[in-house]
């Protein structure tokens, strides 16, 4: 059974048509490892067995008929990060002051993947508003890494990356506004991708930071992120900052190799703070590039350095106005108070944890009267330098090479009372969403028994370039068919 | 850095009902952040434009057509306490205030 956890996507679809597995195969075999591994990982903030049950048993029926017909995801069960509205199933953030919200709507990308034919199998678990980097900040409860349930999973969709690398499902929905798909694909050993803003729809999103927040595919393998990259991109008009461009077939663009590639290895990418594993394996990834016929040109981003304070500007300051609307009147907690404002702010108090508070806090700060142009606008300017930094690497290369995070999966609790160390673990992730970049994480080591990331980023709507090049590196390397000890 | 007058403030503006104590941790974990934060005074900024957005489009249309919307029994269905048809608030106004 434990070859048809690991199944990929394609492959679950492929033996569906012949007959081979049926989809509620699938799904009992989902619900029944969630059953048994979900009380160590805590992946999954709901579990909607019932609707997935009747899905499951609605693609019985079509897909021995349909084998010629069937949508891309027909029969494939999906978890999806519990900050993407799903409609009759509960949407927390993993905050108080949502729990128990059903939203009366499907998020564009969850509309999309039951039109492709996927289940929606349930909701994961993530920092609370996607705030977070090692998913304790989840108000009910830390996801364990798969490899080493004594470690994060890395967030904020750890949730989604601990259910795909435990084989719980072949694919889950992430969001990234600053490493959030990327940072816990690469501390589980799967694969993720932060397309280019604007390439998923973010309508149904719940927004954290809007000019950052991109919906990314995670998966086993590189093809199955292709695959669901198809299935959830594509041009809305209900989401304003949707781009009008077309969609090429990922699937079909892996073939092409990546010889030829030119890619651009930033001096930066090995400085301080990178541990030796993680250069290692990042330098062993290159040889490989090479001899597929890659050729590796050292770059600077001269300014990555800035990225990260511009961050924490920026992402708590567009923060702490998106969550304004959590006042305890139109959904969610209330706590009562003697008048309005009184109710409000006890609200936003009770239902709000302490990493949430300081994003409010720090954003609202920024925004204030007085410190406007020492902090937002000073970090909008810096924010220009990243997004040129990377502009000029582009003119001479097509792809970035860095590490997914400086280090491997860290423990539990080890930076649960230092912000500010946490914030360091998406350093190298973070640049990519000031400058709207596609990034893709990916396996390329072990050390210690846990996995290592190597991101490739590209330019702004090259998902495809991206993904093949990424697909010929897993093709040689082989590390995305590791399977982690659980289960 | 930032004092505790201005946490206080902050929290005010936030919507926050912080303690004397949760005010008092902030002042040391903001002064911390916005230590770090204050590396981008070491940038030559002179000339740079803000970036707000890194998609270049402006004025984003739609058909200025009627399409369906949620219904006010979905929508209220989530809200903590309503109405005939509204949401339930506490008492904003004074009593007798509207007689004024």
């Amino acid at each position: 059974m434990d070859e048809l956890a690991f199944a990929s996507a394609r492959d679950l679809v492929a033996a569906y048509r012949t007959g081979a597995v049926r989809p509620s195969q699938v799904v009992e075999l989902a619900l029944d490892r969630i059953a048994r591994l979900d009380p160590i990982l805590h992946a999954f903030l709901t579990v909607d067995a019932d609707g997935a049950r009747r899905a499951a048993a609605a693609w019985d029926a079509r897909v021995a008929g349909e084998a010629d017909a069937l949508p891309p995801l027909a029969g494939v069960p999906v978890a999806v990060k519990d900050n993407i509205c799903t409609r009759g199933i509960p949407t927390t953030c993993a905050s108080r002051i949502l729990e128990g919200w059903v939203p009366p709507y499907d998020a564009t990308v969850v509309a999309r993947l039951r039109t492709a034919g996927a289940i929606v199998l349930g909701k994961t678990n993530l920092d609370e508003f996607a705030m977070g980097s090692s998913t304790e900040h989840s108000a009910f409860g830390p996801t364990r890494n798969p490899w080493d349930p004594a470690r994060v999973p890395g967030g904020s969709s750890g949730g989604s990356a601990a259910a795909v690398a435990a084989g719980m499902v072949p694919l889950a929905l992430g969001s990234d506004t600053g490493g959030s798909v990327r940072l816990p694909a690469g501390f589980c050993g799967v694969v993720g991708l932060k397309p280019t803003y604007g390439r998923v729809s973010r309508y149904g999103l719940v927004a954290f930071a809007s000019s950052l927040d991109q919906i990314g595919p995670m998966a086993r393998d590189v093809a199955d992120c292709a695959l669901l990259l198809g299935v959830l991109a594509g041009h809305d008009p209900a989401d304003a900052t949707s781009a009008d461009v077309p969609v090429p077939d990922y699937l079909a663009a892996l073939g092409a190799g990546a010889a030829g590639v030119r890619l651009g290895v930033p001096r930066e990418a090995f400085g301080a703070g990178v541990a030796p594993a993680v250069a290692d394996a990042v330098r062993e990834a290159l040889r490989v590039f090479a001899d597929l016929g890659c050729g590796i040109e050292e770059i600077s981003l001269p300014t990555i350095d800035a990225a990260l304070p511009a961050y924490y500007i920026l992402a708590p300051a567009e923060a702490s106005s998106n969550l304004a609307r959590y006042d305890g009147v139109r959904y969610g907690l209330r706590v009562p108070g003697d008048d309005l404002s009184a109710m409000v702010a006890r609200t936003r108090r009770q239902g709000f944890g302490a990493e949430v508070q300081r994003r409010i806090m720090l954003g609202t700060y920024a925004l204030s009267a007085g410190y406007y142009e020492a902090y937002y606008l000073k970090a909008q300017r810096a924010r220009t330098l990243v997004a040129r930094d990377f502009a000029r690497a582009f003119e001479l290369v097509d792809l970035v090479v860095l590490p997914v995070a400086p280090t491997p999966a860290f423990r539990l609790g080890e930076k649960a009372d230092d912000p500010l160390q946490m914030y360091l673990s998406d350093i190298f992730t973070i640049s990519v969403n000031l400058a709207g970049l596609p990034g893709l994480a990916l396996p390329c080591g072990m050390a210690d028994g846990l996995p290592i990331g190597l991101q490739l980023v590209g330019r702004a709507f090259e998902e495809a370039t991206v993904l093949r090049v990424g697909h010929a590196y897993e093709q040689a390397a082989g590390w995305s068919r590791r399977r982690p000890p659980v289960g | 850095m930032i004092d505790r007058e201005t946490v206080a403030h902050v929290a005010r503006l936030a919507r926050l009902a912080l303690t004397g104590e949760e005010c008092q941790r902030f002042v040391a974990q903001l002064g911390r952040i916005l230590e770090y934060v204050a590396r981008l005074n070491a940038l030559d900024l002179t000339d740079v434009p803000p970036t707000a957005h890194v998609v270049p489009m402006v004025n984003v249309f739609r058909a200025d057509a009627v399409t369906p919307s949620l219904s006010r029994e979905d929508v209220l269905a989530g809200a903590p306490a309503h109405a005939e048809g509204f949401f339930v608030v506490p008492r904003v106004l004074e009593a007798g205030a509207d007689d004024g």
